[in-house]
């Protein structure tokens, strides 16, 4: 029996590789996801391992709040006296040791701010007498000078640097021209997600960054037979309170983990579309396995008269299956291996080059790929699988005998409707009653898969109409050929429900992802014009980095303006959390109106030292009412008393504060590096040419100051939306090429059977041209009724979400719904390519006396 | 099982008694077959011939285990099969009964050879190896063991399946229509055949045709007409054969 199965796979190859091909994307998808973070995060190691290669012990800032956080670039990791270096360096078995401090200084050229893909821009100090000690290494050139600047090999090359140029810095004020007097990288890596790295010497960086006196780090080196454990002993007793102390190998494995907790995120981020391919695949694989062992009845029955067990023939197929899953599996593993590679070249076009040191394959990556192809292969036959085993002997002997209906025919309809509701109910739940994000998630993900099986079995009912309608224009335009398509589409309900469902997920989840861009996009517009009552908006270049003070300060001097309100952002703990506080300058009020719940526009004037505002939501949850007292406590350990003036209702579009807002005064006390998420402008005579050039010409001298219109605001914060969205569309293009393998699939099979019959359709004088346009229109025909269910499960699920969230309004893309209805009707004609020509080449004669 | 049927001369293998078949449900319910009684000699070989539609292959199914009667019993040796579940009836087939079919029913991707060794196989049998020699030469096959069916004629394929029947030694073979997919000089090599295995080795054989032709090669000829047997007649030449079907429309 096993040898049958075999011989049986080999004799149908064609079919069973179409079958395979279903399964093959979502297993490459699965072990190229795991290659790609493997391999990030092993060069990210050793990166890190090589950066603190000499350092016995690190000494580093100390968040108050955030005991995890750690870099000083972001202003959330206080820095720490410069005091402590000479007592470090005369500890007892310390070789050397060396103070740092990081930024984020804007590299320069041509008057624009050098970055790739919005990267970050990475600033360090350097020690020209300690090369060990350093982040950076030199790979040519000199360290620099007082006034010279390293820069990383990478950016050099793209901007065609070289020693010796010149080339713009700018930190916290204006921008400064430095001499370029050597190149470096980082450890081992020459780039680093397209971040720019620049080196200084350490008093040029401290002034830089407005560290004067003070140390983001201390890096150690150990005399020998001293270890690392017990420098770190040593330097313990000396330590401020606002600094701490790891070894160096601590220090790697800390940073290292930073990275691997965002490609962690990023990894089952990819392996969720993963596993959509996969779900979609396994409706292809289950669907043609179905057709083929309905074509295979007579050998089936055949199999049963000579003795053939029930168990047998189940087991048969499923080695088939077997065989089929361990295929796909393995060419999908090897897919992934190139598709990983693929992707590192992706992110080396955009300029996010990432650092690569060689491809990681995992031996996890290859037996969770291939396993993961093989279930599912095998849980998709199973349906199909024990169909067989329902074929008795005596079909061997009748006539066209078919494919018995399954035990549990007749409870179909109901079956398949229960499925459904009970997958919206578990939506429904998950939405409105599930608490945790996990609960939540699962709940949803689980919901949404009863919905489609449950609606991809129901929908065999209403395909038969479906057909009709969206066959109509078949029918006028194809002529004969037109109708005979639109009848093949009617005539096997359950084939065309089965081969549509495929794509109907995929088309399902797109137009789920397009509700919520247009319900997003078009509440955030709305929440913006009713809030931002300005005319201009400044931001960084990339639109998301905070921007420090002065370029804000210089924009006060600009000709024609009448306010200028900024909005600061950072860390602090409140109520037991830590959260993203803001702090507005009193003029605020004349650029940001809000709608208030308690207090008024003028509580945004008058906040004073300890006057603080919050919006409803906040309020309600820690019971805040006017007057009550709130707490906050900043990085570096300090407490800021302040008290609640007024209470805002925010827009649905979100809120452009965070939960406790205080004036910028305070702020400014308080945190070491205050800075800008945005600044709003108001300009006497409103948004004409010359009052943008009179902006544009205050900040010339800040080339990462972005000035835009409100409107131009608006797109440009929703422009990275769109970005997301764009990766969101193309991981679930994946689903949909699955989908259209089915469609060739179950069209190639439906020939096949159909070979008598084209035969008889060519014998009275049916040209090969009208053969093929049958096939075309039945395959479009089947491809829209997926698409058109798909639309309409997706917009249920996006009013269900606009229901449930209130950011989102619901909104019908109309365009994107037509776009969606364009790329089907493409699909439905790629896919009839290959079977329109196979059904155009079969020989009439030999067509008829086929049996 | 094998012991239940003990090998004595013109004992009754297969017995069926007042058996009925209908299909379909009330107005257009169909009597295939109408208490008919019939009981299968070892050893011969059984003709079963009637018009279309005259039950006869109804008649065959229900004998071989395919069908099941409305009512009534068949009994092979001394099992009674009309009640046998799924398994046992699988065991029943491997154990009694092998199948020659009007369209081959051979399986495309396997060649002669494990076409013919398939039902051992599936039973998870060694053939005899004198015996399988021995029907690959009295079937002619020797020469085209590795070819695939569609390398072979229509007789060629019929014979694999006849060798593939015999290889198990089966207590009764079913053969339905055996030549009903044949040109003459092909149909003749497989009467030849199946008389020789019930001449040569006592194969009970119950064909199911309607081709006087090949009734002519029969002991015993049982008529078949809207569902009763109308007569049961000994060898006979084709033409008496011919006649005897004339007189009965």
């Amino acid at each position: 029996m096993l040898r049958v199965a075999l011989k049986g796979l080999a004799s149908r190859r064609l079919r069973s590789v179409l079958t395979a091909l279903a399964i093959v994307l979502g297993v490459a998808l699965i072990s190229g996801t795991y290659v790609l973070t493997d391999s990030i995060n092993h060069a990210f190691a050793s990166i890190f391992q090589t950066v603190y290669r000499g350092t016995a012990a690190t000494v580093t800032g100390r968040s108050a709040i955030d005991a995890s956080a750690s870099g000083g670039t972001s202003g959330d990791v206080p820095s720490f006296s410069e005091s402590l270096l000479p007592r470090v360096q005369r500890l007892p078995g310390v070789k050397d040791a060396i103070g740092g401090v990081q930024g984020s200084p804007q590299l320069i050229h041509d008057g624009k701010v050098i970055s790739f893909g919005g990267a970050p821009s990475l600033g360090f100090s350097v020690d020209p007498s300690k090369p060990d000690l350093n982040s950076l290494d030199l790979v040519g050139g000199h360290w620099p000078g007082p006034s010279a600047v390293v820069i990383d090999s990478n950016t050099a090359s793209k901007k065609h640097l070289h020693v010796g140029d010149e080339i713009g810095v700018q930190t916290r004020g204006p921008e400064r021209m430095m001499r370029i007097s050597g190149l470096v990288r980082l450890g081992s890596a020459s780039s680093l997600g397209g971040a720019t790295l620049a080196g200084f010497q350490l008093a040029t960086a401290q002034g830089l960054f407005g560290k004067v006196g003070k140390l983001d780090d201390i890096r150690v080196s150990a005399r020998p037979g001293v270890s690392p454990s017990q420098i770190v002993a040593r330097i313990r007793p000396l330590l401020p309170r606002d600094a701490q102390v790891r070894t160096g190998a601590q220090e790697a494995a800390k940073s290292a983990s930073a990275t691997s907790s965002f490609t962690s995120f990023f990894k089952t981020f990819l392996l969720v579309f993963a596993g959509i391919a996969l779900f979609v695949g396994a409706f292809v694989i289950a669907n043609s396995l179905s057709i083929t062992i309905a074509q295979r009845t007579r050998e089936f029955a055949t199999l049963r008269t000579l003795g053939a067990s029930r168990r047998q023939v189940l087991r048969a197929i499923l080695v088939e299956s077997l065989m089929v899953g361990l295929l796909a599996s393995v060419v999908g593993m090897l897919v992934g291996l190139g598709l990983a590679q693929g992707l590192f070249a992706l992110f080396n076009a955009l300029g996010l080059t990432l650092p690569t040191s060689g491809t990681i394959i995992e031996a996890r990556t290859v037996i969770v790929s291939i396993l993961v192809g093989v279930v599912v292969t095998m849980l998709a036959s199973l349906r199909p699988a024990l169909r067989a085993t329902r074929v008795e002997p005596i079909a061997a002997v009748r006539e066209g005998a078919t494919l018995p209906e399954g035990r549990f025919a007749r409870f179909r309809t109901v079956g398949a409707a229960i499925t459904a509701l009970l997958g919206t109910l578990l939506i429904v739940q998950g939405l409105f009653q599930a608490k945790g994000t996990g609960a939540v998630l699962s709940a949803i993900g689980f919901g949404a898969i009863l919905v489609f099986i449950g609606v991809a079995l129901l929908s065999a009912r209403i395909v038969p109409t479906l057909a009709e309608w969206i066959g109509w224009p078949a029918t006028k335009l194809g002529g004969a050929p037109g109708r005979l398509a639109r009848e093949n589409a009617r005539r096997n309900p359950q084939r065309t429900a089965s081969t549509a469902a495929a794509l109907m997920i995929g088309l399902a989840l797109v137009t789920l992802v397009a509700v919520l861009a247009a319900g997003i996009t078009s509440n955030f517009r709305n929440s913006v014009n009713q809030l931002f009552t300005g005319d201009y908006a400044i931001t960084a270049q990339n639109n998301f980095e905070p921007l420090p003070t002065a370029p804000a300060q210089a924009a006060t001097r600009a000709a024609g303006v009448t306010a200028v309100g900024n909005v600061r952002a950072g860390e602090g703990r409140v109520f037991g959390a830590t959260e993203q506080l803001t702090a507005v300058d009193p003029e605020i009020a004349l650029v940001v109106s809000l709608k208030w719940k308690a207090g008024s526009q003028a509580v945004l004037r008058s906040l004073g030292p300890a006057g603080a505002f919050t919006d409803n939501g906040y309020a309600s949850k820690h019971h805040l009412t006017i007057g009550s007292p709130v707490s906050v406590t900043t990085p570096t350990g300090r407490r800021i008393g302040l008290v609640i003036r007024g209470i805002f209702k925010p827009p649905s579009g979100g809120s452009p504060f965070g939960p406790i807002t205080m004036s910028a005064a305070t702020w400014d006390r308080s945190y070491q590096q205050p800075q800008n998420l945005y600044t709003l402008v108001r300009m006497s005579g409103g948004e004409t040419a010359a009052n943008q050039a009179a902006l544009r010409h205050a900040l010339q001298g800040f080339p990462n100051a972005k000035v835009q219109t409100r409107q131009k605001f608006i797109d440009n914060q929703i422009s990275g939306l769109s970005k997301a969205l764009n990766i969101l569309y193309l991981l679930l293009a994946l689903s949909i090429i699955v989908s259209l393998f089915g469609i060739v699939n179950t069209l190639v099979l439906s020939v096949f059977e159909r070979t008598r019959e084209i035969g008889m359709l060519r014998a009275v004088g049916t040209t090969r041209r009208q053969i093929r346009r049958m096939i075309r229109h039945e395959s479009v025909i089947t491809a829209l009724i997926g698409s058109v269910i798909g639309i309409v499960l997706g917009l249920a699920f996006g009013a269900l979400l606009a229901a449930r969230v209130s950011a989102i309004s619901f909104t019908i893309p109309v365009g994107r719904v037509i776009i969606f209805l364009i790329a089907t009707w493409i699909v439905g004609l790629v896919a009839a390519i290959f079977p329109a020509r196979r059904a155009a080449r079969l020989d009439p004669l030999r067509a008829l006396s086929y049996e | 099982m094998s012991e239940v049927v003990t090998p004595t001369e013109q004992a009754t293998v297969i017995a069926a008694s007042e058996v009925s078949r209908r299909f379909g449900q009330g107005d257009t319910a169909v009597m295939a077959l109408r208490d008919v009684s019939a009981g299968i000699e070892r050893g011969r070989l059984t003709a079963v011939m009637g018009p279309s539609g005259s039950g006869k292959s109804t008649l065959m199914h229900i004998l071989a285990g395919l069908d099941r009667p409305t009512s009534g019993t068949v009994t092979l040796g001394e099992i009674e099969i009309t009640h046998l579940n799924d398994d046992q009836l699988t065991r029943l087939r491997r154990d009694h009964i092998g199948f020659v079919f009007q369209f081959f029913n051979l399986l495309p991707m396997l060649d002669a050879r494990e076409n013919i060794l398939l039902p051992m196989q599936i039973a998870g049998r060694d053939p005899d190896p004198g015996w399988l020699d021995e029907v690959i030469d009295e079937t002619g096959l020797r020469g085209r063991l590795s070819h695939r069916p569609s390398e072979l004629s229509g007789g060629q394929q019929q014979r694999v399946a006849i060798a593939r029947a015999l290889l198990s030694k089966p207590t009764v073979l079913f053969a339905d229509e055996p030549t009903g997919n044949l040109d003459s000089a092909a149909s003749d090599e497989i009467l030849a055949l199946l008389r020789h295995s019930v001449d040569s080795v006592g194969q009970t054989v119950v064909m199911v045709t309607h081709d006087p032709r090949a009734a002519a090669v029969a002991d015993r000829i049982l008529f078949l007409a809207d569902g009763v047997i109308v007569k049961d007649m000994p060898h006979a030449g084709e033409d008496t054969i011919v006649d005897a079907i004339k007189s009965l429309q």
